[in-house]
């Protein structure tokens, strides 16, 4: 905390949790929501933007008390501003739409124990200033959004035909319960992993993660 | 094992993995021939569908590998996959469906674990999984068994590539289905001996394609392709399972006679459990994991939500191999019984 320095805010502030240090492609984190809500493309991008939204409001108030929270208490002090704005989450979808609520189930809750967020208040919200924390944070947030939604359109493409709700195929078109149930979360993340995996090959980048918590996670 | 010791040169027994391959697929000849009879051309519709589309997928999947091509498709062992895995599906199963299914056993299940001899899972049964949790209606939609079969060869061809429906006559739940069925609907087993989906060993009709898969596995037996302790164990564990509570229950609980001449139990104890390569290693090991899987499959026919459960069985099992593999390592040589110094 006290290897404080301003660094300044640049694009790769931003777009380090789009693609080099995606939470889900890359450094395999929160893997419960990814698995478990992402059976539909809506359910997908909900769970995306709420967690975005914590992400994003954990990381300003973590790093405007940074100075304050004594070292001992943190991650203490972290689960408290972090449960705090996933109660404000709970409510809200609970009030918009009682169905996303219900579909979503214990996994809104669940994202006080998310371990991106916690990671990204440790690794990053507590050791810099309020602009790149909120900055990294809303990267990390679009890009755990765009990995859910890969799984999401994926799974409900081809186990119930429709993107969003709405049928794409006709009535020919023979729905993959499997990618419904569980085992289609990790055929289909297997898959992207895959995939992203490829490509990061083809490109000859290496990985190499910023922040202090992970070092090439391969 | 014996004690005398023989000492080099040794000559080459002649087995390859594509002789052996080949001899598993000439000892499915009966039970192909028997179940084409009853069932329809549909069985080799299937056959030559999963074939090709095996085919394919394995040599697509070695390309992308860049290994050898040739060399691995002559080993046969993705025609074997494929073959088994047909036998599993219905013969009214859509092209597609058998597609997807084989496409996945040889890609997913055996390409990606990294091909022959590394996939820790039984590639066929993978793909008849997926398919059964996948499509569960057009997975339990059978022909009626009967020789000649009832359906033309028109019909079945516009029934597996046109998307026509089988009319209803002509198709019906398989034996296990229909007993697990009347079973629900509070019938005793007393009450459906006299029901169509009974024959005099097993269930209507599959009796025979059993014997016929019973013949193949005695010949492959005989010949020396595979060892007697995964069958014996499997059927073993299964009819005795059978026995204790037919015993106790007859008006409940299926007779073991019922158990091993129904659904894929042959097939299953033959050819599938077999597979070398997801077996356990040693003869201990194998008869562990054969009971097992003759255990597990007794206790998803009565009380699971599929009506056969040998797939399931089998991959359980699979997943259950390299514990039984550390349990039951043959002693090395030297070891002295209750010495592990040397054993982590």
């Amino acid at each position: 905390m006290n290897g404080e320095s301003p660094k300044p805010v640049t694009w790769e502030t931003f777009a380090a949790g789009l693609w080099r240090e995606n939470p889900v492609f890359v450094m395999l984190l929160g893997m419960c929501p990814v698995l478990a809500v992402t059976n539909s493309a809506v359910n997908a991008l909900a769970m995306g933007l709420a967690t975005t939204f914590v992400l994003v409001a954990s990381g300003l108030l973590v790093s405007l008390l940074r100075a304050a929270i004594p070292k001992q208490v943190r991650i203490a002090t972290y689960i408290v501003i972090i449960a705090t704005f996933v109660t404000i989450v709970d409510y809200t979808i609970q009030a918009i739409s009682l169905d996303l609520y219900n579909a979503l189930g214990a996994f809104i809750q669940l994202i006080v124990v998310n371990c991106i967020i916690l990671g990204r208040a440790e690794a990053y919200a507590s050791r810099n200033r309020p602009l790149p924390a909120v900055v990294n944070a809303l990267g990390m947030g679009v890009g755990f959004t765009f990995a859910l939604l890969c799984l999401g359109g994926v799974r409900e493409l081809l186990g119930a035909g429709s993107l969003f709700g709405v049928a794409l195929f006709g009535d020919r078109f023979e729905p993959w319960v499997v990618m419904l149930l569980p085992p289609g979360g990790f055929l289909v993340l297997g898959g992207w992993l895959l995939l992203f995996a490829w490509l990061r090959r083809r490109r000859g980048q290496a990985v190499s993660v910023e922040g202090g918590t992970c070092h090439t996670i391969r | 094992m014996s004690g005398v010791l023989h000492s080099s040169p040794f000559i080459h027994g002649g087995n390859r993995v594509d002789r052996l391959m080949r001899q598993v697929l000439l000892a499915l000849l009966p039970g192909i021939v028997v179940a084409t009879a009853l069932m329809g051309i549909g069985v080799l519709v299937n056959l030559v569908v999963a074939s090709t589309t095996a085919l394919l997928a394995e040599w697509a999947m070695v390309r992308i590998r860049r290994r050898d091509a040739g060399a691995v498709l002559a080993d046969t062992s993705a025609l074997l996959t494929a073959v088994l895995l047909a036998l599993a599906l219905p013969a009214y199963a859509p092209w597609w469906l058998v597609v997807v299914a084989t496409g996945f056993a040889i890609v997913v299940a055996k390409q990606l674990y990294g091909g022959l001899g590394q996939n820790p899972f039984n590639p066929a049964m993978v793909g008849y999984v997926l398919a059964i949790i996948s499509f569960p209606r057009e997975m339990t939609t059978w022909p009626t068994l009967g020789f000649p079969p009832e359906v033309g060869i028109g019909q079945q061809l516009a029934i597996q590539f046109l998307g026509a429906v089988p009319p209803d006559a002509v198709t019906a739940a398989t034996p296990l289905d229909s007993v697990k069925t009347h079973l629900g609907m509070g019938e005793t087993l007393s009450e459906m001996t006299t029901a169509s989906f009974l024959g005099t060993l097993g269930g209507a009709g599959w009796e025979w394609i059993n014997l016929a898969f019973l013949a193949g596995g005695a010949w492959m037996l005989w010949r020396g392709t595979i060892r007697w302790h995964i069958p014996v164990a499997m059927l073993g564990s299964l009819a005795t399972m059978a026995l204790l509570f037919w015993m106790v229950d007859g008006d409940r609980f299926a007779s073991p006679l019922f158990h091993l001449f129904s659904g894929a139990t042959m097939l299953g104890a033959f050819f599938i459990a077999t597979d070398p390569v997801t077996a356990a290693a040693s003869p201990r090991g194998r008869l562990l994991y054969a009971a097992g899987i003759g255990i597990l499959t007794w206790l998803i026919r009565n009380f699971g939500g599929y009506p056969d459960g040998v797939a399931f069985s089998v991959l359980l099992m699979n997943m259950a191999v390299p514990a039984i593999d550390y349990y039951t390592r043959p002693p090395v040589f030297g070891e002295r019984q209750g010495d592990d110094s040397d054993v982590a």
